[in-house]
């Protein structure tokens, strides 16, 4: 459990990062440093987001899989790891 | 053969009910074949018909009714919680992520992602994937896509009788609004129960105006107030001027008196870049343009008279129509020059040469109604037309033709705005509809050079204008010195030798002229035999009229 929580404290601390949380499949957030509100918005969009990608990928090719999922906006990147279960969410700013 | 049938009805018993009853068939006439007639008709063998060993089919069309559509939104709330855990319960929700986060599978996939992420953070940290290596240099010309406008969108009058829509105004901020004025402009026929309504639309939403604004008499005119973009100016059809807050509603908050305001429809009305930003003009046929200040709008702060023979913005009213003070017709590059629409074409003036305007278009088919000079090229202008046409006309590109030339409906169009961006117009149409078009990027975005060429080209014909008003005035004054000194011999030879020179001259030019419109029209009127000389008697009058420049000088010749 500690390393867990290193591991989050780890990717929370690098340069750049506004926010890390996991999702579960069915949307619910497990951890979050965020807000609740902006958690949840995040939580939702983002859950169905990756299964259409991963749908997406799996479409062209079955034997592909989503490995990872980049959004790049004007403000900041929010990046998705997604699991069989769960999702690790970062969204970072990066320095230009 | 005679035929006669008898019906017989007393006339008490006129309006009698009737009682029918059944009787057997009753032969009334039986006209028997004739054998004779037989002989008017001739066999036809072999009969010709087509046959077709298809599935006959139909084809229909339907138009389906307007689908309207309102945007309305949903509120979600926090889901996919189990069933057992009450999401709003902050106990229950820790207790079930204290659950989770001591699952196995839990850490090790956190363990696996933490991995993945953290390279992609720290690669984000590294380089910026986005850097832009060839900034230095030079933009390579794309190549030119053709110029096209499309339509985006269409407003339609929600009401039952159709009105003109006479004036369009872009909100100030941003320019998502648009406000629109209806009147029916034909003198004394507007039919009974007309509304008097002018909307507010929003651009987002065709279906349903925003808002309506409800003056005592129909609106002519209306205009944003481009400091206060609440505040509306609209000028009446029965003279007056009225003012709204759009914050406030759609009734009048100010209207000024019947006494003061004009006698005839309000046409032209436009707001003063004031420090107050509540002062405004309004003009109409009536000849008059009246200053006001809203705050007190019960009685004009000045009122003018206008001449025929100064300001005239539209050749073709007594009154002022459109109101140019600052810019709007003028061109907002070049702020000597400005453009006026009027009869059949579209001229350009500038403030130097008065006389006559430095370019023009030809004559067209339809009367133009109205234009608009582009904000963001200063080579690019709108105007409608009476057959329901907008053109774009680009003078850096083609001077004789519009560039583009659109039919945006067969109704006629009344007015045009053009929104800040260069990109929009919005136009008004007899019956009431709005339309409003994009522009494609060509024509809205300035092109290098542009302002070069187009001053050079402005100064160009005003110095030719000027060339040629100088030489008018010059030949003037020696017809009148001519006249006055008839003793002078000399003067008259030399004017005599000059004289002729110019007449040689102008008559070329003249009759080169007149041989190439003759050819063109002789081509044109081949079919019809008779008329190929009548024609050209006709064209030397026409031509005459429209070579303005040397025509005078001509006259002159001819008169001494």
């Amino acid at each position: 459990m500690t390393e867990v929580e290193e591991t989050l404290k780890r990717i929370q601390s690098h340069k750049g990062v506004i926010g890390t949380m996991v999702v579960n499949a069915e949307g619910i957030p497990i951890r979050t440093t965020l807000d609740n509100s902006t958690t949840v918005q995040y939580a939702g969009l983002l859950h169905q987001l990756t299964i259409k990608a991963k749908s997406t990928i799996r479409d062209i090719d079955p034997q592909n899989d989503l490995t990872f999922l980049r959004i790049r906006s004007k403000k900041h990147e929010i990046m998705v790891a997604p699991d069989k279960e769960y999702l690790l969410i970062v969204i970072q700013n990066p320095c230009e | 053969m005679e035929i006669v049938y008898v019906y017989l009805k007393k006339r008490s018993e006129f309006g009698k009910q009737c009682n029918f009853s059944d009787r057997p068939a009753d032969l009334n006439i039986d006209i028997l074949p004739n054998p004779e007639l037989a002989a008017q008709f001739v066999e036809r063998n072999p009969v010709d018909t087509g046959t077709q060993c298809s599935v006959s089919m139909s084809e229909h069309e339907a138009n389906t009714e307007r689908f309207e559509m309102e945007s309305r939104g949903v509120n979600h709330v926090e889901g996919g919680w189990p069933k057992d855990v009450n999401p709003l319960e902050l106990e229950q929700t820790i207790r079930f992520r204290k659950k989770v986060e001591k699952d196995e599978n839990y850490i090790n996939a956190i363990m696996q992602l933490g991995l993945i992420m953290e390279h992609c953070i720290k690669q984000n940290n590294a380089i910026d994937i986005y850097q832009e290596y060839f900034d230095d240099e030079e933009e390579v010309e794309v190549t030119e896509e053709a110029s096209s406008a499309k339509t985006i969108n269409v407003f339609r009058d929600p009401q039952e009788i159709r009105r003109t829509a006479t004036h369009l105004s872009w909100h100030p901020d941003g320019n998502r609004k648009l406000a629109v004025a209806y009147s029916c402009l034909d003198f004394q026929r507007a039919p009974v129960g007309m509304s008097h309504e002018s909307y507010i639309w929003d651009l987002e939403n065709p279906n349903r105006p925003e808002m309506a604004l409800k003056p005592s008499s129909p609106l002519v005119t209306l205009e944003y107030n481009p400091k206060d973009s609440h505040v509306i100016l609209g000028g009446c059809y029965n003279g007056q001027i009225a003012c709204w807050d759009t914050r406030k509603g759609s009734l009048v908050a100010e209207l000024s008196t019947i006494e003061f305001s004009h006698r005839d429809p309000v046409y032209g009305s436009i707001w003063l870049q004031s420090k107050t930003g509540t002062e405004c003009f309004s003009a109409s046929t009536d000849g008059q343009v009246m200053w006001w200040d809203i705050r007190k709008i019960s009685e004009p702060t000045e009122v003018v008279i206008l001449d025929i023979t100064k300001k005239e913005q539209l050749e073709s009213a007594l009154g002022a129509i459109s109101l140019e003070f600052e810019p709007t017709l003028r061109n907002p590059f070049y702020p000597k020059n400005f453009l006026t629409v009027g009869d059949w074409t579209a001229r350009i003036w500038s403030e130097d040469s008065r006389e006559s305007s430095i370019m023009w278009t030809k004559y067209h088919m339809a009367y133009l109604t109205d234009g608009a000079w582009s904000p963001v090229r200063p080579a690019v202008f709108f105007t409608t037309k009476m057959d329901g046409t907008l053109d774009i006309w680009d003078f850096v590109f083609k001077q004789s033709d519009p560039a583009l030339s659109l039919k945006v409906c067969d109704e006629a169009l009344f007015c045009l705005r053009v929104q800040d961006n260069g990109c929009l117009i919005a136009c008004g149409s007899q019956n009431g509809t709005t339309t409003l078009l994009e522009v494609s990027s060509g024509l809205s975005t300035l092109q290098r050079n542009e302002r070069n060429i187009a001053s050079s080209m402005f100064e160009r014909e005003t110095r030719r204008e000027k060339i040629l008003e100088a030489r008018q005035k010059e030949m003037r004054l020696k017809e009148k010195g001519k006249a006055e000194g008839k003793d002078d011999d000399q003067r008259d030879e030399e004017l005599a030798t000059n004289l002729e020179e110019m007449v040689a001259q102008a008559e070329k030019e003249f009759f080169d002229i007149v041989f190439t419109e003759l050819k063109k029209k002789e081509v044109e009127a081949m079919a019809k035999k008779t008329k190929p000389k009548k024609a050209s008697l006709e064209m030397d009058e026409e031509v005459e009229g429209d070579y303005t420049g040397e025509e005078e000088e001509v006259s002159d010749e001819k008169s001494v």
